[in-house]
């Protein structure tokens, strides 16, 4: 057992230098046994789903119905920790979750792993960055059918930064000349995002992941997002909050996402990937465990990972489709792929896919315990004050 | 002729047999009369409201999984302890109580020179259009007042393109600008109640103010004040309470900072008995604030 955890330490440090694919997969997490859909049988008639805004739409949910019989009912979440909430509550068949919430689902057996031989189209055309990751697959099991991804970028206001800032420092550092004009965003995961820039800056910390944060690490985290938090103007979660606060010009630097920029539709505003590198958000369909539509998820699963669905999600979302095959189907598509990475391993390479961080930690130390998320959401409300 | 005595006017002719059967059973049992007529009231009251808010207190006794973060049943009171011993809770309480009673203080301060005038002063007319010009803002939605406030405020917004000119600066979100957007949102909970209570002092009143030698801030002072305190009292419960149960003033209007509201709100998904056991912070704020309302005996005049 424990030879087993040293032999995942060492191929999980290698791989995680890289990010490069099947990070996950080796390391032992204690979850429920939840049982796997065993084959297909009639469709339910319905289908209720937790999804972030865009990623269900007539525009493909129509053809879907029509093909199975199975009416959509979406549910749009705000944030990952109302998608866990929604699902918790046992109503829903299926959520788009992002690696945040994913992890806290398995290991709490909200969710079931999943049977990839009746998904036909999960297959090799899934960007390698996004296959079988931690944050959704569990000891070797995949729970989870990748979506897309995006990462957190620094977005600034070229007007009064005239160039791209090479260094998160600009949001980060007391002396920063954009004081009172920064964004971050709100919400436990984004403690992360000072992991990543402390694991640059003070490497004698000795973070390898930002998920996996002992206590002493945590506290300088919490310490740097002290230190932010008096030079912050607001804090978004709301997007269109955001997109108004840089719009407005209240905002100068701060965390963004490639497709809020683009709803910015300001010349202005641009977005770069500091040298210390970022967190995304990588999206997987997840099955409940106790949902009563299984045909009719299973089959939304294999629907949408056709190229030209996800595709069609990627693009109406703004985020990098899962299934790359997309990107060759048109030259509209090879424009999207290209604009937001969707086949550049080498960029997603300095992502950090957020993960709900778990008292085991993911870097595989196995000498301390590492701080769990709940940690994570009691340090965060202290932050802001 | 004594059957139709009990017929209620308006009623008689036109009800069928069916709800004269119902009006001569009900007429013969006061008991099942007064459980018809409560039922509806009492069940809205118990069952949706008191229930709700006793589950809401039990929920801030329970626990929540570190692991799973899932809610579970159980007792403990850190939920509350943390209240007081988290300095970002403490210090977020204390901040919110602070500006629920700065726009209480800004409210009373325009609420009463505006209803001097429009009680005595105003022309007919004059007075008509500030009534409607106090009451209009409350017909329209709360959330788009706060995001008026917003674009007010920001940095290309209103006041720099109007007064920018002039020097004046936009302060760009923060507590202040969160108070000035509360105080908007409830003044004409305020303002109405004081309006109405100047009217009902007699003119005499100040005439003889006048007569015994009182300039007009004295008359105010030591006139006015005196016999509208009930009414600003009762026009505070709703500026109070309310500023004290926001959040989204803060959210939009005040940068980063934070209210009560804005703990429970990022609770409520995160560690729901942290959200419960906050949720009775306001609640304790406000009986404390009835409790010396009732003793000025100004509930009763509302």
């Amino acid at each position: 057992m424990r030879g087993k955890k040293l032999a995942f330490a060492a191929l999980f440090a290698a791989s995680a230098v890289v990010l490069s694919s099947c990070a996950g997969g080796e390391l032992t997490l204690d979850v429920p046994d939840v049982p796997m859909h065993e084959e297909m049988g009639a469709f339910e008639g319905e289908l209720n789903i937790v999804n972030w805004s865009g990623f269900v739409e007539p525009a493909w949910t129509d053809q879907f119905t029509a093909d199975t019989g199975c009416v959509v009912n979406p549910r749009v979440a705000g944030t990952s920790d109302e998608m866990v909430t929604l699902m918790r509550t046992g109503e829903y068949d299926i959520v788009s979750a992002s690696g945040d919430a994913a992890l806290r689902l398995i290991v709490g057996g909200d969710v079931q792993p999943l049977n990839v031989e009746l998904i036909p189209n999960f297959s090799d055309d899934i960007a390698e960055g996004m296959k079988g990751q931690i944050y959704d697959t569990v000891n070797g099991k995949p729970y989870g059918v990748p979506i897309g991804r995006g990462a957190n970028l620094l977005q600034y206001n070229e007007d009064v930064t005239g160039g791209a800032p090479e260094s998160w420092d600009v949001v980060w550092e007391s002396d920063s000349p954009y004081a009172g004009k920064i964004t971050a965003y709100d919400a436990p995961i984004y403690i992360a995002d000072a992991a990543v820039y402390l694991m640059y800056h003070n490497p004698e910390l000795g973070i390898e992941n930002p998920y996996a944060l002992d206590e002493t690490q945590l506290a300088a985290a919490v310490e740097l997002l002290k230190q932010q938090n008096a030079i912050i103007g607001e804090y978004w979660s709301d997007p269109v909050a955001q997109i108004t606060s840089f719009v407005g010009g209240n905002t100068v630097v701060g965390t963004s996402w490639e497709v809020l920029r683009k709803f910015a539709a300001s010349e202005n505003l641009k977005t770069t990937l500091p040298v210390e590198g970022s967190t995304g958000w990588y999206d997987a369909w997840l099955v409940s465990s106790t949902t009563s539509n299984v045909n009719c998820a299973y089959a939304w699963m294999d629907y949408t990972s056709q190229a030209d669905v996800n595709g069609a999600i990627a693009m109406n979302f703004g985020m990098a489709p899962a299934n790359i095959a997309f990107c060759a189907t048109s030259p509209e598509a090879q424009a999207h792929c290209d604009e937001f990475a969707a086949e550049d391993e080498e960029f997603f390479s300095k992502i950090w896919p957020w993960t709900t961080p778990i008292e085991q930690c993911v870097d595989g130390r196995t000498d301390v315990k590492c701080t769990s998320f709940q940690d994570w959401t009691d340090a965060w409300l202290t932050v802001k004050g | 002729m004594s059957k139709v005595d009990h017929v209620v006017p308006g009623t008689s002719s036109v009800g069928t047999e069916g709800t004269k059967r119902a009006s001569t059973y009900l007429f013969q049992r006061s008991r099942v009369r007064l459980i018809g007529l409560l039922a509806l009231p009492m069940t809205w009251l118990v069952g949706v409201y008191i229930v709700s808010l006793f589950l809401l207190l039990v929920t801030a006794f329970w626990v929540i999984n570190p692991f799973t973060s899932r809610v579970s049943p159980g007792f403990t009171l850190d939920n509350f302890i943390s209240i007081i011993a988290v300095p970002a809770y403490l210090s977020t309480s204390l901040r919110t109580l602070g500006m629920a009673l700065a726009v209480t203080a800004i409210a009373v301060v325009f609420a009463v020179p505006l209803g001097i005038y429009m009680a005595k002063l105003a022309s007919p007319l004059m007075r008509n259009v500030l009534a409607v010009a106090i009451t209009l803002p409350l017909w329209a939605g709360y959330l788009v007042k706060i995001l008026a406030m917003r674009l007010v405020f920001t940095e290309n917004g209103f006041i720099n393109w109007a007064l920018g000119p002039l020097g004046v600066q936009s302060p760009g979100f923060n507590v202040w600008v969160a108070i000035i957007t509360l105080t908007y949102l409830w003044f004409p909970y305020m303002a109405l109640p004081v309006f109405t209570a100047i009217r009902q002092i007699p003119n005499s009143l100040f005439d003889a103010s006048a007569d015994m030698g009182a300039k007009s801030f004295a008359t105010i002072t030591r006139v006015v004040i005196p016999l509208i305190i009930p009414a600003i009292i009762a026009g505070s419960v709703f500026t109070f309470s309310l500023s004290l149960g926001d959040y989204l003033a803060a959210r939009f209007t005040g940068g980063a900072t934070q209210m009560i509201g804005s703990i429970i709100a990022s609770n409520i998904n995160l560690n729901p008995p942290v959200a419960a056991a906050f949720s009775m912070v306001p609640i304790a704020f406000v009986v404390m604030y009835l409790m010396v309302a009732r003793r000025t005996g100004s509930l009763e005049r509302m």
